[in-house]
């Protein structure tokens, strides 16, 4: 972690990590702007935002028309002119209407016009899962973004991370897909006081082991831990790799420990096919197929749309026990069942459309 | 004027060697339009543009060889031989960027005018667009968040009837263009895009207007796309137009129109222009001999650029 000091360190929200990066990086940079639908209404994005239109007024964060797309040409124009601007989507889903913006000009606005303009945008999406968000309110599109050269794809799983993330995605010179899955904003844990940021493009092994690797992103680094943790008790050592960028993607780190371990199963919150663990798994096999003792698993959702219900969306996504699952099976591990069973009932003890039991709904 | 349209016609000569190996759009007989809103803009405002620019990047003081160079995909073009004919820009004329997805630089224009507001520097951006532009979803995005925030910007549409080869009447109602813009709030004008003049004239009020503060100005300029719609000939035989209809466009030429008034003011004028004709022909040809002696970039640049520091 860059630090510039030693710093103190407190339990802080997801969100309230998000509103206290934001903070410090428009106090930081006068540059710095904001824009989203509902970015200064009641609901400040689920709490992300906080009392900043407040202190920061109405030229430097406010709230938009209803435009996707010319919104995000606005964050590049304003960017061509020096400005750093950060825009907010409630959901990705409503982002899918700036695509051109993001892919057309955004993405290449550094490359095609030789390195004379320079694009710094950060777009917040929110990605996530239950109370019924269906088939166009919790796409987990990351493949998407992280195939066009020119963007940076960001995800962050811990508090801590979030708000180092968010403050090297602002001070990057590059657009940046900021991907927050909803059920993260309720998550506690430590955060580091003050000014820090970590950097895009690396990785982070938030668990050591040998026996196996599991790479994960986002919410997903919370089950494959959970995974891990419960492997532990038949002795079966897994290490978690928080990705925190997939695009650039850190593949030293993720190669570095197949070759420690020799197994690979990669989860990700979005469709199994042509997704991140799919690029994962065959970078690794392109660079260290002889350390693989075992074919590489991934963990994903259905190649379906995401169904309303919750009778039928606790089939659609996979959880710790899926993780748990697959790695017992490429280690040949037969003595595994109480295991995934335990991790199952804890799932089954929770309603499956909601991160936990104290949350009410709606989203 | 006369450097557009000398500058367009020795492309559409040369286009045929084969050696400026990317698409040209060119802009014969829409020369006045940006020629008369150039001329009211100051050398700080700054335009933006789509695929058809060359008449707006010569007409706002771009650089002939940067761009000729670009043509021929030259280390020394305006984007180094990346973007091609369709990315036109040289900043130290004001010409920020062109790209040629129809609409797409209109949001990236109005957030440009927006950090010029915040920045209280006085810059008046002008973003150029099509009959066809206004098709698009985002143009009205765009018109909305520019009106609503009373940004110093001119949405300056050419209207040449023509997206590629379908006219106007299969596209659009019959209504006129500028009300699209004026339910947005805005001050409109359309004027004979073939009168440089008039032009000019109605630019400069909308720079007036927008320098004290009024918000946008929408222009439409009424004009006509000579050549064909990518490529340096004439089309009129292959269907989607008459010849009548072209001789009919081509009597009210820009160029001559111009010739006319200047002669009507000044007996010498014809002396002056002849000059004009030849000190810029020169000068295109300089610029040619330029690009084709400028060296292509180096394989290194494939992998360069694409992230910034």
């Amino acid at each position: 972690m860059q630090t510039n000091s030693s710093k103190t360190q407190r339990k802080l929200s997801y969100a309230k990590a998000l509103v206290e990066a934001t903070d410090i990086c428009m106090e930081r940079d006068p540059k710095v702007i904001m824009f989203g639908l509902g970015v200064n209404d009641p609901k400040r994005i689920f709490g992300t935002v906080g009392n900043l239109p407040e202190k920061y007024g109405k030229d430097r964060i406010f709230d938009v028309p209803l435009s996707e797309n010319a919104l995000t040409g606005i964050a590049v124009g304003a960017a061509t002119m020096g400005y750093r601007a950060i825009l907010t989507h409630q959901r990705l889903d409503f982002a899918l209407l700036s695509l051109d913006q993001i892919i057309n000009n955004a993405a290449k606005w550094h490359y095609m016009f030789a390195g004379q303009w320079k694009c710094p945008i950060v777009i917040r999406m929110i990605i996530g899962r239950g109370w019924g968000q269906g088939p166009q309110h919790s796409q987990s599109l990351q493949a998407i973004f992280a195939h066009i050269p020119g963007l940076k794809v960001v995800m962050p799983a811990t508090p801590a991370d979030a708000k180092g993330l968010f403050i090297a995605s602002v001070e990057d010179s590059n657009p940046v897909i900021f991907l927050e899955h909803r059920w993260l904003h309720y998550l506690e844990g430590e955060v580091p006081d003050g000014y820090y940021s970590l950097p895009l493009g690396k990785s982070q092994i938030s668990l050591e082991g040998n026996s196996v690797t599991l790479v994960a992103s986002s919410y997903m680094v919370y089950e494959s831990y959970r995974a891990a943790e419960a492997l532990k008790k038949i002795g079966i050592s897994a290490e978690v790799i928080n990705l925190q960028t997939v695009s650039p993607l850190d593949l030293e780190t993720i190669i570095k420990s197949v070759k420690k371990t020799g197994h690979l199963v990669v989860a990700d919150t979005g469709h199994a096919s042509f997704g991140v663990p799919a690029e994962i798994i065959s970078r690794v096999t392109e660079n260290c197929f002889s350390a693989l003792k075992s074919a590489p698993v991934r963990i994903a959702c259905p190649d379906y749309p995401a169904p309303t219900t919750f009778a039928l969306a606790k089939h659609y996504y996979p959880r710790s026990s899926d993780i748990a699952e697959a790695v017992l099976k490429i280690l040949g591990e037969s003595n595994g069942f109480e295991i995934t069973n335990n991790l199952k009932n804890i799932e089954q003890s929770l309603r499956p459309d909601v991160p936990d039991l104290k949350f009410t709904g709606p989203f | 004027m006369i450097r557009v349209r000398e500058f367009e016609e020795t492309v559409a000569t040369r286009y045929s060697e084969q050696e400026m190996r990317c698409p040209v759009h060119l802009s014969v007989g829409q020369e006045a339009p940006p020629s008369g809103l150039c001329e009211a803009l100051a050398e700080k405002d700054q335009i933006f543009s789509h695929h058809r620019s060359h008449g707006h990047y010569v007409a706002k003081g771009g650089s002939l060889k940067k761009l000729i160079s670009e043509f021929y995909g030259k280390a020394t073009g305006c984007t180094r031989g990346v973007g091609g004919s369709m990315h036109a820009m040289d900043v130290d004329a004001g010409i920020i960027a062109c790209t040629p997805i129809v609409g797409g630089i209109m949001p990236v224009a109005v957030g440009s005018a927006m950090a010029h507001k915040y920045d209280g520097n006085g810059i008046v951006t002008a973003v150029f667009l099509g009959d066809a532009t206004l098709e698009e979803g985002v143009v009205h995005e765009s018109f909305n968040f520019a009106s609503l925030k009373k940004l110093p910007i001119i949405f300056f549409c050419e209207n040449n009837f023509f997206s590629v080869y379908t006219h106007l009447r299969d596209r659009q109602p019959d209504r006129p263009l500028v009300d699209l813009a004026a339910a947005h709030k805005m001050d409109v004008y359309s004027v004979d895009g073939n009168d440089a003049v008039e032009v000019f004239r109605v630019s400069q009020l909308a720079c007036e207007s927008i320098r004290k503060g009024n918000g946008p100005v929408f222009i439409e300029a009424i004009t006509y796309r000579w050549r064909e719609h990518c490529g340096p000939n004439y089309d009129n035989d292959i269907g989607y137009r008459t010849e009548e209809e072209f001789q009919e466009w081509k009597k009210k030429c820009p160029v001559e129109k111009l010739t006319k008034q200047l002669l009507l003011e000044d007996k010498d004028a014809e002396e002056k222009i002849k000059k004009i004709h030849t000190k810029i022909r020169k000068e295109i040809e300089d610029a040619f001999q330029f690009a084709l002696e400028s060296p292509f970039p180096a394989k290194e640049e494939l992998f360069k650029n694409l992230y910034a520091n």
